[in-house]
C-alpha cells in the first residue's frame, strides 16, 4: 500500500506557500498519497488568481535583503509589492517553479486539496474564486486521512 | 550509455528535476532508460533518494562541466 502524507497549510504568504506545494508534488512523485488541508490564511493558496500572495520584509527579520532596510522604511506604501516582485524575480532566476506551476503539478499528480469549511465561512471566502479541484471539510475530515499517514506536517 | 528518452532539466531547481523525472518515466515502458541532465547540485542526492524510494534503478551518475547526468531505468 502506498505511503501517505498530510500537510496543514495555514499561511498565505509567498515564502510560506512554497513548502506545502514543493513537498506535496515531491511526495506524489515518490508514490505517496498526499492530502493538503488549507485553513486560515492558507486558503489564499487555493485562489485561481495567486497574484495577491505576497511577501513582506516587515516582521520578517530573517528575510535576506539586498541592502539593510530599517523597519520604518519597510512600512512605506509599495514596499510589499516591491519585495514580492524582487522575490519572484529571484525565484525565477534560480529556476524555482512558480506557485501556479507547483500547484498544477500537485493536481496533476492527484494531490487532494481540502479547504477548511469553517475558515472559508469565517472569512467569507467566495468559493467561486477558488480553483475547481477543492473539497470542503472540517477537522474530523482531516483526521480521517491524517490518522493513517506516515508523514504529517503543519506549515 | 544507451537511453530511450532524454529529459533536459537544466536550470531547474528542486523539486522540478525529480517531479519531471517521475512524469517522464510514466510515459515509458519497463526496462527503458531515461537520461536526465540537471544543473541543480541538490539533484545528486535527490535522484538517488528518488530511485531508492520508487524502485527505479539509478544505473549511473556522471558529473561533468557543472552538469549532472543520470541514467534511470524504468522498473
Amino acid at each position: 500500500m502506498a505511503k501517505k502524507m498530510a500537510i496543514i497549510a495555514t499561511k498565505g504568504t509567498l515564502d510560506m506557500a512554497y513548502p506545502p506545494f514543493i513537498l506535496g508534488s515531491t511526495a506524489a512523485a515518490l508514490g505517496y498519497d498526499v492530502q493538503i488541508f488549507f485553513t486560515f490564511y492558507g486558503l489564499q493558496l487555493l485562489r485561481k488568481d495567486l497574484s495577491s500572495v505576497m511577501i513582506s520584509p516587515l516582521a520578517n527579520p530573517a528575510m535576506p535583503m539586498p541592502v539593510p532596510m530599517p523597519v520604518m522604511v519597510q512600512m512605506l506604501p509599495g514596499m510589499e509589492s516591491m519585495a514580492t516582485m524582487m522575490m519572484k524575480q529571484k525565484l525565477k532566476k534560480h529556476g524555482v517553479a512558480s506557485l501556479e506551476e507547483l500547484r498544477d503539478l500537485c493536481l496533476e499528480a492527484d494531490v487532494k486539496f481540502v479547504a477548511c469549511q469553517m475558515t472559508v465561512d469565517l472569512f467569507e471566502f467566495d468559493k467561486s474564486e477558488f480553483i475547481d479541484n477543492v473539497e470542503y471539510g472540517g477537522a474530523a475530515t482531516f483526521m480521517s486521512f491524517a490518522g493513517d499517514t506516515d508523514i504529517c506536517l503543519f506549515v | 550509455m544507451n537511453f530511450d528518452k532524454e529529459l533536459n532539466a537544466r536550470g531547474l531547481s528542486c523539486p522540478l528535476p525529480i517531479v519531471k523525472t517521475k512524469k517522464s518515466l510514466a510515459d515509458m515502458t519497463t526496462g527503458q532508460v531515461l537520461k536526465v541532465i540537471s544543473t541543480d547540485c541538490g539533484s545528486l542526492k535527490d535522484m538517488a533518494a528518488f530511485s531508492e524510494q520508487t524502485g527505479n534503478p539509478l544505473l549511473s551518475t556522471v558529473e561533468e562541466n557543472g552538469e549532472y547526468v543520470f541514467y534511470v531505468k524504468k522498473k
